[in-house]
């Protein structure tokens, strides 16, 4: 099967258990995958691959709604543990018991506060997932875009890093890569955040001398990347919008790392 | 006139261990002002911990340098409490060098150990002086982070002022005792082929060689009494210093979150809630029988904190371990980027209220309790909606206190019980309700980027 003649889907969970089938994994989309234009073609580029390789997966499609993440960070737990207890109902409905999803907001708020409140899951973050699958030989970065001498930087998530002390998955996936991969100062553990979290998305910063996303990409530029590679839909648009804030977008692209995977597989 | 100093010296004992207890048990109360949580379990873990975190001291070296210099300030106040123990047996049975007739082998041994401490400890006191008012660590600057101010920056001086001039009294003390022996005067001769020069004091000597018997005893006995004195009156003092880290830093460790960095603590008061608006688990919430006239649910307190009793007991016993060094602050993106935030603000701004309380106590009784909050008079809103919960500040910490924890359940208070929010953060919380999403798209559009899919 060649990349032109691959017809791509997108099973929903209703569709498997009306088909009394049983998905390998639920991949949980998340608002911005949905939502976010610029996301939605990780999203897009996280199902094709998981298509090329022959992963049974499931979306909830319709019946997904926002994990309450940005709620509970801004304060408003109530609003959280709706979304929480409605979210586990459906999820405890459709038997699910293991969750792959692209934003590490989603991914810690499933993995670590969901179980509290009745919802005990398998959750992996794409980067690891994606590692799993290189690491068995299922993803193999060849037939696309060749990456040798192009200088790529991974710009850590604080949800996936220092929250759940993933690390080496995002840059294990970017080593198949055959890039140069070249570290920031401030990485891993301790890794400059991009400003978007704790719901500092969804609000104008507070009065300051420097927005952090211009702070976090003038740290990027400095590595001579011509890639920074992230892996969470919130740092995408802020290292996206510092790019642009430092008139770089020509020559600096912000890509993540499922979109780099693909192209490499030319997907 | 010995019995006289061994007077003086009980009473001075006795006075330090007044104050001291004084202190502790209003600390202990303080800290008890928080909400209670069983931390007693995973003993073996925390354990670990402790011994990786607080005695190993794994943190610090991530900057390996500091790191050793502070090992040998640490290393050194642990040892040299072992000298302390002979010169209070010393103080209290008029004696001098009580032990060295019974170890005589080990003596020298020992009092060199001491003494390369001691002077490791007032080496390392000058360049940590020298980095606070010479090279300006940014992170040590008031002029840079308004909460060091007055108090904060002296105390620091005086900490490592004062821990030079003990030093310099004990090396220079075991000097002159070394002259008097050499010298054979009064009992100082007896120890004469017992005790041996020591290690470091040794290159003390000279200074002492042009003093008259009379005033090489008097400055002895000078030293003697200076170091001891200043160990007691430092060992009060720490108990209103930032300095109280070297007691509470081990303690605050062991209870310290075991749990991922990017878990918030749930709050169960509102599942219930949650569950009878949801209509589920009728085992639990019973929506049918359960009324307002019906079983009440344990009293709740408030929803998040406004003040220090709102919090748990962990986040007070981390403002009193708090010893300022602002690696949380240098390394939150808030503060570098020029916002009012500063985690160590948090913790000191917690200490700060928990001290003012405690002197209302000391004033005007122990129910005393005046009407200002955490939140409004000493930490603003514009503090804490500038924080991005990227946990970097926990992280940095080398003792593991968490500001975020703080600042999170303070965002709680504002919004669930102030309803007060920015009005984005109102605007997102409605598209969640209505939408389930943050923004305002219509949910039934959710699945649509499945259609593209396909398309090149």
């Amino acid at each position: 099967m060649t990349q032109d003649t691959m017809q791509y889907a997108v099973p929903t969970m209703a569709e498997m258990m009306a088909a009394g089938e049983e998905p390998e994994i639920l991949f949980w989309v998340g608002c911005a995958g949905s939502f976010d234009d610029r996301y939605k073609r990780v999203t897009i580029a996280f199902v094709r691959i998981l298509n090329h390789v022959g992963i049974k997966f499931a979306v909830l499609g319709p019946e997904e709604a926002c994990t309450g993440d940005p709620a509970r960070r801004a304060g408003n737990e109530f609003l959280f543990q709706m979304q929480a207890v409605s979210n586990i109902q459906v999820l405890n409905g459709y038997n699910v018991k293991k969750i792959v999803t692209a934003c590490p907001h989603c991914f810690n708020t499933i993995k670590n506060e969901y179980p509290e409140l009745g919802g005990q899951y398998e959750v992996i973050h794409h980067s690891t997932y994606l590692q799993q699958l290189i690491n068995e030989g299922r993803v193999k970065v060849a037939g696309g875009e060749s990456f040798k001498g192009r200088r790529i930087t991974f710009h850590d998530s604080c949800y996936l890093g220092r929250a759940n002390k993933v690390y080496e998955a995002p840059r294990e996936v970017l080593a198949a890569l055959d890039a140069d991969l070249v570290e920031m100062k401030r990485s891993k553990a301790n890794g400059l955040c991009c400003g978007a979290g704790g719901a500092q998305y969804f609000k104008e910063p507070e009065p300051g001398n420097k927005d952090v996303n211009v702070e976090r990409v003038q740290e990027a530029l400095g590595t001579g990347a011509d890639t920074i590679a992230v892996a969470c839909p919130f740092c995408m648009t802020m290292m996206s919008d510092g790019v642009k804030n430092q008139n770089q977008e020509e020559r600096v692209k912000v890509y993540d790392i499922s979109e780099l995977i693909a192209q490499g597989q030319g997907l | 006139m010995a019995y006289l100093e061994q007077v003086f010296f009980v009473v001075a004992l006795g006075i330090t261990a007044w104050f001291i207890t004084k202190r502790v048990k209003l600390i202990a109360r303080a800290i008890k002002l928080g909400r209670p949580e069983d931390r007693s379990a995973n003993a073996g873990e925390r354990l670990k911990i402790m011994l990786e975190v607080a005695f190993g001291q794994k943190k610090m070296f991530d900057n390996p340098l500091v790191g050793i210099m502070h090992f040998v300030i640490y290393a050194g106040f642990i040892i040299i409490n072992i000298e302390i123990l002979e010169i209070i047996v010393d103080g209290l049975i008029g004696a001098h060098r009580v032990f060295a007739p019974f170890i005589t082998p080990i003596y020298p041994f020992l009092i060199n150990v001491f003494e390369v401490l001691a002077f490791g400890v007032l080496a390392v006191c000058v360049v940590f002086l020298t980095r606070r008012w010479v090279s300006k660590v940014q992170r040590l600057q008031p002029e840079r982070h308004r909460e060091l101010k007055e108090w904060p920056v002296k105390d620091a001086t005086y900490i490592l002022v004062a821990e030079i001039v003990l030093m310099l009294l004990f090396l220079t003390w075991n000097a002159s005792d070394s002259v008097l022996r050499d010298r054979g005067i009064g009992h100082y001769g007896e120890l004469q082929g017992v005790v041996p020069d020591f290690l470091i004091s040794q290159y003390l000597k000279p200074l002492f060689t042009g003093f008259g018997d009379g005033a090489l005893v008097a400055y002895e006995r000078a030293a003697w009494w200076l170091h001891i004195l200043g160990i007691m009156g430092f060992a009060v003092y720490v108990t209103y210093s930032k300095h109280l880290h070297i007691a509470l830093g081990f303690p605050n460790v062991y209870f310290s979150d075991l749990k991922p960095k990017g878990e918030m603590t749930n709050m169960p008061e509102v599942t219930k809630e949650v569950q009878l608006m949801l209509g589920i688990s009728p085992e639990q919430a019973d929506p049918s029988g359960g009324n307002e006239n019906g079983e009440q649910p344990p009293t709740i307190g408030r929803f998040g904190a406004k003040d220090v009793e709102d919090l748990r007991w962990i986040n007070l016993m981390n403002a009193y371990s708090c010893t300022e060094c602002g690696r949380c602050t240098a390394a939150c993106p808030a503060n570098i980027t020029g916002k009012k935030l500063s985690p160590r603000k948090i913790m000191m701004d917690t200490r700060d209220r928990l001290e003012d309380i405690q002197r209302g106590w000391v004033q005007n009784g122990p129910e005393f309790k005046d009407d200002k909050s955490l939140l409004g008079d000493y930490i603003t809103v514009e503090e804490i909606n500038a924080c991005t919960t990227c946990q970097a500040c926990v992280n940095a910490c080398p003792i593991n206190i968490n500001p975020l924890d703080i600042i999170l359940q303070l965002r709680r208070y504002k919004v669930m019980e102030e309803s007060q929010a920015p009005g984005s953060w109102n605007a997102m919380f409605s598209n969640i309700e209505n939408n389930m999403a943050p923004w305002k798209f219509s949910p039934s559009d959710r699945f649509n980027w499945a259609d593209q899919v396909n398309q090149k």
